[in-house]
C-alpha cells in the first residue's frame, strides 16, 4: 500500500477529535468514527496518529480497525454502492443483482472501478426490508432491484 | 385535521419527506396550513404498501402515496371530504376498497403494546408522547413505588427478554439491585444486527421516548444513574430521533438532576456500534462500549455483578424496554392477561421474504404461524406455495408446513428446533433452496464470527466447506454425518451464544428438509433451482428460431448456432456449451420465445 503524507490540516482534525474526546483509549472507537467521516477511509498513517494522540498501541487501533466491518482502510468510490444481503433480500434475488452490478462495473466486492467512480459493497440488511431486494447508491435507496434496472441505476451516476 | 405521514426507514426511501414536503406546500397555498397539521411518524408497520398517509380523525389509511398524488388527496378528501379512491388499500380476497386500517388482514390480529405509539405520534415532539401517556410510569414510580416494588412488579408481569434468549426481565433487574455501587449502569441493547429484522429500529424511530422513560425505570429500580444506549450506527435515522427525545426529556426535566423534584438522579449517552454482529452478546457489546474488539467473555461473572467498566451493569434490549412503562401504568395483571402460558405478552415481528404484506406486526404471544402468515401477512406472493419459515435469524432455524400449527413463544418454538431470537421472520416458498439457505446463514456467521474461539472460528469454516461441495455437487452422504457431528461438538463447546446457536440454521433445515439435502448429494439436483452449479441451461431446437438474441446476451460466448433447421423455421437453432455456461441466465431472460429451460 502507497504510504500517504497527511496534510497539516488534516492532521489537526485528527489531533482536535482525539481532544475532544479527552485523549482517552476508551473513547478510540468514537474517534475512529468520526475521522472516518471526514477522510471515508482509515488508512494506516492515520490510525498510528490516533494511536499515538490516544496513547494506546497502534496495534490496538488495527485491531479495531479490523474488527469491525463499518471501517475500512481502503478509499470508497465517488459513488459507493452497497448491495443489502439481509435475509430479506438474499430471498428475494439479491444476489443477482449484485452478481449483474459486479458485471457491469468490472469490479469484485470491496473493490473501485479504474475511474475511483464507483465501489463495490456488500451489507447486512439496511431495514427497508418491504423494498427487497435494497441496493444503495450514496446514501440514495433503491428498492426492489432487478438485475434489469442495474443498467439504468449506474447511468444516472456516469 | 391531521395528516399522518410514515418517515420509517422504508417510507422514507420511497419519497417520503417529498410527500410531506408536498402537503406542508400545498397546504399552505390554500391556506389551510393552520386547519390541517401533518406529522411526520415511525413505522405504520404496512411497509409494502408504503408510503403510506393516514388522515385523521376520520382513520383513511392510503397507500403507496406518490409525492404527485398529495395534490390530488388535498382536492378530493381534505377540501371535498371525498376519499381517494384508486389510493386506498384493496382487499386482495374480494377486490374491495378498505380505508380503515382496522379492517384490513393486516392489522386484523395485531396487538400492539411494544408498538402503541409507532405511527401515532410525531416522534420527534415530547408533548405529543406525554399525551399519549409517555412519562406516566415513570412518575408513578418516582412517586408512588419503592425501588423494590418496580422490580416486583415487573417480575409478576412474566415479561421475557425481548432480544432473543428470554431471560425473565424482573430477575435479571433483582440480581443487579443486590449488587448495590456508587457506580451502576443501565445498558440498552439497540445493535439489531439479524439481517431481516428491523424491529428494534423502527421502535426507536417511531416512540424513542418509551426507551428513554424504561431506561429511566430500570435505573430507579436498581440503583443507577448512568443509562447507555449502543446502536448500530448503521442507522442514522433512529440515532437522530433518540438524541432528539434525549434532549427534549432533558429540557422538561425527565432526563439529568432531580428528576421530577423527587431528587432522582438518571442520564443517557449514545455509544455507536460499528458493525460487529456479535456485539449483540452482551459481554461483547459491554468490551465494544469499553473501545475494546467486541468479543465475549465467559459468564460468569455477569455484567449484573461486574458489567462495564467492571460495575454491575444491566442490559436490556429495545423491545424489552418499550413493554415497560406500560406495564408500570396499567399494572402486571393486565400485562398477565395476555400471551400464552409460560410467554407473558406480545411479540414484534419483522416479517419478510417471499410474503404479500411485508411490515412491522405485532401479535399476542402464541399466535400460530398460521395466522401470522396467511392472515397477516397476506400470504405468499404469486399465488406460490409456502415451503419454510425462518425465525431467529442466523441463530435460528427454519420451520416448516408442519409447524404452521405451532402456537409461537419461547418454549415451543425452541421445542420445534428454531428459537424467538429478536424477531425476524423470513417466510421463503419454492424458490428458495434449504441448502442454500443454510449456506447462506453460516456465511454469514462465518464471517461475523470474532474469532476467539476455535469451535466457532473452525467449526463453522468446516461445515461451511461441506456445504460448498454440497450446493457445487461434490457432496457424500457422509458430509451430511459429518455436518452433524460438527454441529453438536459446536452446541457444546462454543464459547459464546452466537457461536453455540450458530449450527441451528443447518441443523433444523437437516431435520426438516433432509430430502432436499439428498437431492443435492445423490441426484446432484437442485429443486429450487438455486444452485448454479446443478443447473443446466438448454435450449429446446424445436421452439428455437435461430435469431441470436440469446448468443448477443451472453457474457461468455457459450452460445452458438448449430446445423440444425427446425421445420417452419429459416434459420438454424442455437445451442449452449456448458463447459463455458456461467449459469447467468441472461439468455434465457432475453428469449421472447421461450425456448430456454433450466434443467
Amino acid at each position: 500500500m502507497a504510504t500517504i503524507k497527511l496534510s497539516e490540516s488534516q492532521l489537526n482534525f485528527i489531533k482536535d477529535v482525539c481532544k475532544a474526546h479527552g485523549n482517552k483509549g476508551g473513547e478510540v472507537i468514537n474517534v475512529l468514527h468520526k475521522v472516518q467521516g471526514e477522510f471515508g477511509y482509515l488508512p494506516k498513517e492515520v490510525q498510528e496518529v490516533v494511536a499515538l494522540e490516544l496513547n494506546i498501541p497502534v496495534s490496538r487501533v488495527y485491531g479495531i480497525v479490523s474488527f469491525y466491518s463499518f471501517f475500512t482502510m481502503t478509499p470508497k468510490g465517488e459513488h459507493p454502492i452497497s448491495v443489502c444481503l439481509g435475509t430479506a433480500c438474499y430471498v428475494r434475488g439479491a444476489e443477482k443483482v449484485l452478481d449483474e452490478i459486479k458485471r457491469q462495473l468490472g469490479i469484485n466486492v470491496g473493490d473501485v472501478t479504474p475511474d475511483g467512480k464507483f465501489s463495490l459493497t456488500v451489507l447486512r440488511c439496511v431495514g427497508a426490508c418491504g423494498l427487497a431486494p435494497v441496493i444503495e447508491v450514496g446514501d440514495k435507496v433503491y428498492g426492489r432491484m432487478t438485475p434489469d434496472l442495474v443498467k439504468d441505476v449506474i447511468a444516472e451516476y456516469k | 385535521m391531521h395528516v399522518l405521514c410514515c418517515g420509517g426507514t422504508g417510507c422514507h426511501a420511497s419519497a417520503s419527506a417529498q410527500i410531506i414536503e408536498n402537503f406542508k406546500r400545498i397546504l399552505a397555498e390554500k391556506g389551510l396550513q393552520d386547519e390541517v397539521q401533518v406529522i411526520q411518524t415511525g413505522c405504520f408497520g404496512f411497509c409494502e404498501k408504503g408510503p403510506i398517509v393516514k388522515i385523521m380523525p376520520d382513520n383513511t389509511f392510503y397507500t403507496q402515496v406518490k409525492p404527485e398524488d398529495v395534490e390530488k388527496i388535498v382536492n378530493e378528501h381534505i377540501i371535498k371530504g371525498r376519499k381517494v379512491t384508486d389510493l386506498l388499500y384493496m382487499d386482495p380476497e374480494n377486490q374491495e376498497h378498505v380505508s380503515d386500517s382496522k379492517h384490513m388482514g393486516f392489522y386484523r390480529k395485531q396487538l400492539r403494546i411494544a408498538l402503541r405509539n409507532c405511527g401515532f405520534v410525531n416522534p420527534e415532539n415530547i408533548d405529543e408522547c406525554i399525551a399519549r401517556g409517555g412519562y406516566e410510569g415513570l412518575g408513578k414510580c418516582l412517586t408512588e413505588m419503592t425501588p423494590q416494588q418496580v422490580i416486583d412488579e415487573v417480575t409478576k408481569s412474566g415479561l421475557r427478554g425481548r432480544g432473543g434468549a428470554g431471560f425473565p426481565t424482573g430477575v435479571k433487574w433483582g440480581l443487579c439491585a443486590k449488587n448495590k455501587c456508587d457506580e451502576m449502569y443501565v445498558i440498552c441493547n439497540a445493535d439489531e444486527g439479524d439481517p431481516g429484522a428491523f424491529m428494534d429500529r423502527s421502535i426507536m424511530e417511531g416512540d424513542p421516548h418509551s426507551i428513554v422513560e424504561a431506561m429511566a425505570i430500570c435505573g430507579y429500580a436498581i440503583g443507577a444513574t448512568h443509562g447507555l444506549v449502543y446502536i448500530r450506527a448503521e442507522y442514522p435515522l433512529a440515532i437522530h430521533r433518540l438524541q432528539v427525545a434525549i434532549a427534549q426529556a432533558r429540557e422538561y426535566g425527565l432526563l439529568g438532576e432531580d428528576i421530577m423534584g423527587t431528587g432522582f438522579n438518571f442520564d443517557i449517552e449514545l455509544r455507536y456500534g460499528a458493525g460487529a454482529f456479535v456485539c449483540g452478546e452482551e459481554t461483547a457489546l459491554i468490551h465494544s462500549m469499553e473501545g475494546k474488539r467486541g468479543e465475549p467473555t465467559l459468564k460468569p461473572p455477569f455484567p449484573a455483578v461486574s458489567g462495564y467498566m467492571a460495575k454491575p451493569s444491566n442490559v436490556n434490549n429495545v423491545e424489552t424496554f418499550a413493554n415497560v412503562p406500560i406495564i408500570i401504568t396499567k399494572g402486571a395483571d393486565w400485562f398477565q392477561t395476555i400471551g400464552s402460558e409460560k410467554s407473558k405478552g406480545t411479540k414484534v415481528f419483522a416479517l419478510a421474504g417471499q410474503i404479500n404484506n411485508v411490515g412491522l406486526i405485532e401479535v399476542p404471544m402464541g399466535t400460530t404461524l398460521r395466522d401470522i402468515i396467511f392472515e397477516i401477512g397476506g400470504g405468499i406472493k404469486g399465488g406460490r406455495q409456502f415451503k419454510a419459515v425462518q425465525t431467529g435469524g442466523p441463530s435460528g432455524g427454519c420451520l416448516t408446513t408442519k409447524h404452521l400449527d405451532t402456537p409461537i413463544d419461547y418454549d415451543s418454538l425452541v421445542a420445534a428446533g428454531s428459537m424467538m431470537g429478536s424477531g425476524g421472520m423470513v417466510v421463503m416458498d419454492e424458490t428458495s433452496c434449504m441448502v442454500a439457505i443454510a449456506k447462506f446463514y453460516l456465511e454469514f456467521t462465518c464471517e461475523e464470527s470474532c474469532g476467539k474461539c476455535s469451535p466457532c472460528r473452525v467449526g463453522n469454516k468446516r461445515m461451511l466447506e461441506i456445504l460448498e461441495k454440497i450446493t457445487d455437487g461434490r457432496g457424500t452422504m457422509e458430509d451430511l454425518q459429518e455436518l452433524r457431528n460438527l454441529a453438536a461438538v459446536i452446541k457444546d463447546t462454543a464459547l459464546c451464544g452466537l457461536g453455540q446457536t450458530s449450527p441451528n440454521p443447518v441443523l433444523s433445515t437437516l431435520d426438516n428438509f433432509w430430502d432436499e439435502y439428498v437431492e443435492h448429494v445423490v441426484d446432484k439436483k437442485c429443486r429450487a433451482g438455486v444452485c448454479k452449479k446443478l443447473m443446466r441451461y438448454e435450449i429446446d431446437r424445436e421452439k428455437c428460431i435461430g435469431c441470436g438474441k440469446c448468443a448477443k446476451n451472453c457474457p461468455a460466448e457459450a452460445i452458438s448456432k448449430t446445423n440444425y433447421i427446425a421445420e417452419g423455421h429459416k434459420l438454424p437453432s442455437m445451442e449452449i456449451d456448458p463447459a463455458k455456461c456461467i449459469k447467468c441466465g441472461a439468455c434465457m431472460s432475453g428469449c421472447k420465445f421461450n425456448a430456454i429451460s433450466v434443467k
